[in-house]
């Protein structure tokens, strides 16, 4: 792509982010407003994700003339990852007729619009991040930390850690340090990795690295002098190939280091070169664009000339993939929705009514061609995350490949940590918590 | 316990926190080039250092050679100390200081906007060919890349300190960092120094851009490094070489010190703040920095 073709893209994308004039909504179309990223420095992870989502629009409304004959339409409003600017773009967005969902992928952004998105009534996405409790829709009914919430990654990793181990039991005496983000994201995962220390009996030791983290020389000496059996990492952005990078330059095997879902792209292994080589990370969905879903949206999508990435490289990767399974979360949402409500727009609530049936079993991911790209998800009006697996990726320099099967969280554990969580929010904001009839009952306006 | 004390653990920690001090004092000398001429502080350093590597790594992932694009980048950072000369200090001649300093705060978001706008939002990874594996001394492991490092930013400050103190033009730098206006009154050509200065801080960023971008990855983080070098300048002085330098390895061993001595007791991920807490005591005894030049002014 040419500078001034960038230059284009970036003066278009500036234009949609400032324009007033969005498609009117018709009957007949269902609007997403979108607080993308595309620049700043998280912008390798939010042009990942917002092409891949948009692409998955594109192939439904290309392939399929919409959902149902409802055309999917979008804008996107700039925020550079920044809480300010993502509130700024919803008070702008807001407005559009037929608004489907929000999915800022931001947990800044997200906590900021948790009241806004309740009284306006439609829901907000948080796919594989957001506040744990969160998931308890008694207490958040517009609230779905999709597929993934923090404690359940942090099961997870454990339950990888200890098939490492031979299972549950031979995690008992093990070592474990866990890096951290020193911030709120970073430090949500504290207390439950406590917990699952003192059920299965492994040392536990927790060590923040202040933000950026470009930093790291003394965390990672104190890693080396602590001998841990695995270090698990929770990093983001930068912090992630300094890691990396340290962790070679102390000497720690890092085919002995466990990346969490914030820490599972090719941006937070390239920089690191070959000290990445071997490290393996927790993801929802894989990647690759071998999948039929992916090969559609090439087929029918780029090679129109209407793909988002600029660079074609980038199809299939972590950010990308992601992108287009929140794009078949959404959609098919909308789809449920539909056959409840009649195929035409919906309003926000009754979107929200078709996340909390959204129900994909295997069976049914493989028939929308993303078998292996993602399990399953099994939403309930009283569980927003849907019992999303996890599987193991790991670097061989060039790709990532799967190493694991797909992995069940503890969920049965987990629950009753996430309801004292979101119950004590309840009691704090006054929230009464909701039924199974109050989550039935629909606002058509 | 005294016997328990872990020496070898110590002089490794403080190695490491030495040798990522002067890493530091490579960013903060960019800062002292400018500030010693035009008492500017350029918060825009950060970002031409990101700018400088993220031209680098584009142009070797196009098949340039390393020299060559070393060379084009070079020269791109001379036009832009041009472009900044003409249409930025020029205009602001003899205009207050903070006002100098919000233009050059509004220039950090023009070079981060252009950089990826014209190079794109990717991650890029930067091979220097050094292998940053750990080098055993005496028990102690040292990063042979740091070590590489330390030898850049030394050699960077003997070619600066011989070019400020023996040729004509760093003599004239001084004269203009000394007095502006008795500078100009005695014929020395403002333009032409502000212009060769801003050229030679855009060569620290770009040696600076390139290690640290062999460090972290060549991405937007790197304009961040500033503020590493922050409490460097206050502990150093703004306007001093050799303070960047020993500011640099101060703060470095202080900061991981601390971090694993008495981080604990405060939660962990104390480095950030505690590089500001040791800087700010240094204020409270040399307003000045170690090295700055103290302010003498009559009443």
């Amino acid at each position: 792509m040419t500078i001034i073709s960038k230059f284009k893209a970036v003066a278009l994308s500036a234009a949609l982010s400032l324009s007033v004039a969005l498609p009117a909504a018709y009957a007949d179309e269902q609007y997403f407003p979108l607080q993308s990223y595309r620049v700043g420095p998280y912008a390798a992870g939010g042009t990942g994700f917002f092409g891949g989502f948009i692409d998955y629009l594109n192939l439904i409304n290309t392939r399929d003339g919409g959902v149902n004959g409802v055309k999917l339409t979008w804008s996107e409003g700039e925020t550079q990852y920044e809480v300010e600017k993502g509130v700024e773009v919803y008070e702008r967005l807001k407005s559009n007729p037929g608004v489907a969902a929000w999915n800022p992928l931001s947990v800044g952004i997200a906590y900021a619009m948790i009241d806004r998105i309740t009284q306006d009534k439609v829901p907000l996405i948080t796919i594989n991040h957001g506040r744990t409790d969160s998931t308890d829709g008694r207490v958040f009914p517009y609230v779905f930390p999709l597929l993934l919430n923090p404690y359940s990654e942090t099961s997870g990793i454990v339950n990888y850690i200890a098939s490492k181990e031979g299972g549950l039991e031979g995690l008992k005496g093990k070592k474990i340090v866990v890096l951290y983000h020193g911030s709120p994201y970073g430090k949500e995962t504290i207390p439950i990795y406590e917990l699952l220390a003192q059920k299965y009996g492994f040392e536990l030791q927790q060590i923040e690295v202040p933000h950026p983290g470009n930093e790291q020389q003394s965390q990672w000496l104190t890693i080396r002098r602590a001998k841990p059996d695995f270090v698990v990492l929770r990093g983001w952005g930068v912090m992630n190939p300094v890691a990396l990078k340290t962790a070679a330059k102390v000497g720690f095997p890092v085919d002995h280091i466990v990346g969490n879902v914030w820490s599972n792209s090719e941006e937070d292994v390239i920089p690191a070169g070959d000290a990445a080589k071997g490290y393996t990370a927790i993801t929802t969905q894989a990647s690759g664009a071998e999948y039929p879903v992916v090969k559609e949206i090439v087929k029918t999508v780029y090679d129109a000339g209407k793909g988002n990435l600029e660079d074609k490289k980038r199809i299939g990767s972590v950010y990308h993939n992601l992108g287009i399974v929140n794009g078949i979360l959404n959609v098919e949402a909308i789809r449920i929705a539909q056959e409840k409500f009649g195929k035409r727009t919906l309003t926000g609530d009754e979107v929200r009514w078709g996340f909390e049936h959204l129900k994909l079993d295997p069976a049914k991911v493989e028939a929308l061609g993303a078998k292996g790209l993602f399990h399953s998800i099994n939403v309930s009006w009283d569980n927003h995350e849907g019992e999303g697996y996890v599987t193991f990726q790991q670097w061989d320099g060039a790709k990532w490949n799967v190493v694991s099967d797909w992995i069940a969280p503890d969920w049965a554990l987990l629950r009753p940590i996430i309801e004292k969580s979101s119950e004590a929010y309840a009691a704090e904001k006054g929230i009464k918590l909701r039924t199974a009839e109050d989550a039935d009952a629909v606002s058509t306006n | 316990m005294m016997a328990d004390f872990d020496y070898l653990f110590f002089i490794e920690v403080l190695v490491g926190g030495l040798l990522s001090g002067v890493m530091y004092s490579l960013v903060a000398i960019g800062f002292v080039l400018i500030y010693k001429t035009s008492g500017v502080l350029n918060f825009a350093q950060g970002a031409m250092l990101l700018f400088a590597a993220l031209t680098f790594v584009s142009l070797v992932e196009r098949g340039v050679p390393f020299a060559l694009a070393f060379a084009i980048t070079f020269a791109a950072m001379v036009a832009i100390g041009i472009a900044i000369e003409r249409t930025v200090l020029r205009p602001l001649t003899n205009k207050p200081p903070i006002t100098l300093f919000m233009a050059t705060l509004g220039l950090s978001y023009i070079l981060e906007g252009a950089a990826q706008l014209i190079w794109g939002t990717q991650v890029h990874g930067l091979d220097l060919g050094i292998e940053d594996l750990p080098l055993e001394i005496g028990g102690v492991f040292i990063s042979q890349f740091d070590i590489f490092a330390a030898a850049v930013a030394a050699g960077m400050v003997l070619l600066l300190s011989l070019f400020f103190r023996y040729t004509r033009i760093g003599l004239s730098f001084r004269a203009v960092a000394d007095d502006q206006f008795a500078a100009l009154a005695v014929g020395l050509r403002l333009p032409l120094i502000w212009t060769t200065v801003w050229a030679a801080a855009g060569l620290v960023a770009l040696v600076a851009g390139l290690l640290w971008g062999a460090r972290l990855g060549v991405q937007f983080s790197l304009s961040l490094v500033v503020l590493k070098a922050l409490p460097v300048l206050v502990l150093g002085g703004f306007d001093s070489i050799l303070g960047a330098i020993v500011g640099g390895l101060l703060i470095g061993a202080s900061e991981k010190l601390a971090e694993v001595y008495i981080g604990g007791y405060f939660g962990g991920g104390i480095e950030t703040w505690f590089a500001y807490v040791v800087a700010l005591a240094f204020l409270l005894i040399r307003p000045a920095g170690l090295f700055g030049q103290k302010l003498v002014e009559r009443v």
